[in-house]
């Protein structure tokens, strides 16, 4: 039986007249804006765009002002306002080898070609609380630089063959999951789709589990960058490809645990993170995960949360997450009631047994 | 004098054009526009729209393609008096910056145009973004590192 509770709508509504207010918090300090988000907590606008699925800075420092910094809440307004977007179409891959990197740094070679670029990293601060964070910064430092496209760490090991090459390029079209439900077994490339707009500390957690034994891959960081890169879609009217700007990437390479069997000589195998924005936590637990992930295909035991695609994939996504813990705030009023009147009856029931047996007894 | 192009100057260059256009600033592009004089008669064959694309990477960087995630964009067609057809679509959901960056192609396309559109538009966004690329690239490569080896050991060298 549903029964229709009426008399919220006042409080709902004055609610988020309060909720505003607190929004907006002490109106003697002046209010932040869309762009002093994006520009000085852009980390957290690279997270809202990675796991809301949507690259648009100026859409992710709105949705964190509107949630109040809560990073779910505002990865939800993110994929709510998605919805109402129509899609035109799909770029053509990003060609990650031609970034224009800002951070580059691989923990297998020391003398790689285009060397270890640190870029604006926290490796290396001493965590100290730095009350002058807010203040101008000195101008960074210069340094000539030759011009040339950074290559890929990786080709350096993968030119001997001692690293397992690229897959194949597919011929058909990459599955999508927000057009089709995710289904089991799934291919890499949904898998890949499912980590990239996953939840950060999900993922982290359980690349954290494979290195504590759950799952043991034995990772290497081959290379870890940071940098924008073009993205090129086709022009169907023109009949040429153009670019339609740039977007700032993070990519992690991991390099894991050798294979080799029978014909194969032995060879590293690799796990893949790609992210929206300089994400770098995100990309390199996604490459733990997804090599994870990867245990049928070199014959490992599916003994781990990591390895079991069904547990990663149906638990990674945040906004489903939080939408089905939340919703036990929402009126259970009814079947609350049910199971109060079950409970009262068996109660009941099991007090008539009582007496029963005390009064046969008592005989 | 220009030679006259009737392909609107080879897919190479419309092509490069275009990508130069699609990185232009809203007030960039108007400003270039607003020195066309008399403004060109124009309609649009699609007038600005703000959608969505999905970016693909590959797997391994390399590999077989896979759905990252969607980025916002932005895209109109432009018809000039002269009949050439401009063609935009841009990064993020400015409408204003996709119909002019529509109306600029068409106008770069158009030989009394193409001088202007070059030298106003497309030179100084290739400076400013050769500027800011190069700038980012010197910061860049004053964080490298430079390793040195300890010698350690006995052995008198």
């Amino acid at each position: 039986m549903y029964v229709a509770v009426k008399g919220g709508e006042t409080a709902i509504a004055n609610a988020h007249r309060l909720l505003a207010h607190e929004r907006r918090g002490d109106p003697e300090l002046p209010a932040l804006t869309a762009g002093q988000i994006d520009a000085q907590l852009t980390l957290a606008v690279d997270r809202v765009m990675a796991e809301g699925s949507l690259y648009d800075r100026e859409l992710a420092a709105v949705a964190i002002r509107q949630a109040r910094g809560d990073m779910i809440e505002a990865i939800f307004l993110v994929r709510a306002y998605r919805t109402t977007l129509l899609r035109f179409g799909a770029t053509l891959p990003v060609d990650t080898a031609r970034m224009a990197v800002q951070r580059r740094i691989s923990a297998t070679h020391k003398d790689l070609p285009g060397g270890q670029l640190l870029g604006p990293t926290f490796d290396y601060t001493h965590r100290l609380l730095d009350p002058g964070a807010g203040d101008a910064a000195e101008a960074p430092a210069e340094a000539d630089a030759d011009g040339s496209v950074v290559g890929r760490a990786i080709d350096a090991l993968g030119g001997e063959g001692l690293i397992e090459p690229d897959s194949a390029a597919a011929a058909d079209a990459p599955g999508d999951l927000t057009r089709e439900p995710l289904s089991f077994p799934a291919d890499r490339p949904l898998r890949l789709q499912a980590l990239a707009r996953g939840d950060e500390g999900f993922l982290l957690v359980l690349a954290y589990s494979t290195q504590r034994g759950y799952a043991r891959t034995h990772p290497f960081a081959g290379e870890i960058r940071m940098g924008d890169v073009e993205i090129e879609i086709d022009m169907p009217e023109l009949g040429f490809a153009v670019s339609i700007g740039a977007i700032r990437l993070t990519e992690c390479q991991m390099v894991n645990q050798f294979r080799g069997a029978g014909d194969v000589p032995a060879q590293f195998t690799r796990g893949y993170g790609l992210a929206f924005g300089h994400s770098e936590r995100k990309a390199m637990a996604m490459a733990l995960v997804d090599r994870a992930l990867r245990a049928d295909e070199f014959g490992e035991d599916r003994v781990a949360p990591a390895q079991d695609e069904e547990f990663v994939l149906s638990h990674a996504d945040n906004v489903q997450a939080t939408g089905f813990v939340e919703h036990l705030k929402l009126p259970h009023y009814v079947d609350f009631q049910a199971e109060l009147e079950l409970v009262r009856r068996l109660r009941r029931e099991h007090a008539a047994r009582a007496s029963a047996a005390t009064s046969e007894a008592a005989e | 004098m220009t030679v006259e192009r009737a392909d609107g100057g080879g897919s190479g260059e419309r092509r490069e054009a275009l990508g130069t256009i699609a990185r232009a600033t809203l007030d960039e592009l108007r400003h270039t526009w607003s020195l066309l004089d008399p403004e060109p008669q124009h309609e649009f064959v699609r007038p600005p729209e703000a959608g969505m694309v999905m970016v693909r990477g590959r797997i391994g960087g390399g590999g077989a393609p896979f759905n990252l995630g969607e980025a916002t964009v932005t895209r109109a067609v432009a018809r000039l008096k002269s009949g050439a057809v401009g063609y935009a679509t841009v990064l993020g959901r400015d409408l204003r910056r996709a119909g002019f960056a529509a109306l600029l192609d068409a106008a770069w396309q158009t030989e009394a145009h193409r001088d202007l559109v070059e030298a106003d538009l497309l030179g100084p966004v290739r400076a400013r973004l050769a500027a800011s690329s190069e700038l980012t690239a010197r910061r860049t490569a004053a964080t490298k590192v430079a390793f040195f080896t300890l010698v350690r050991g006995e052995d008198e060298p």
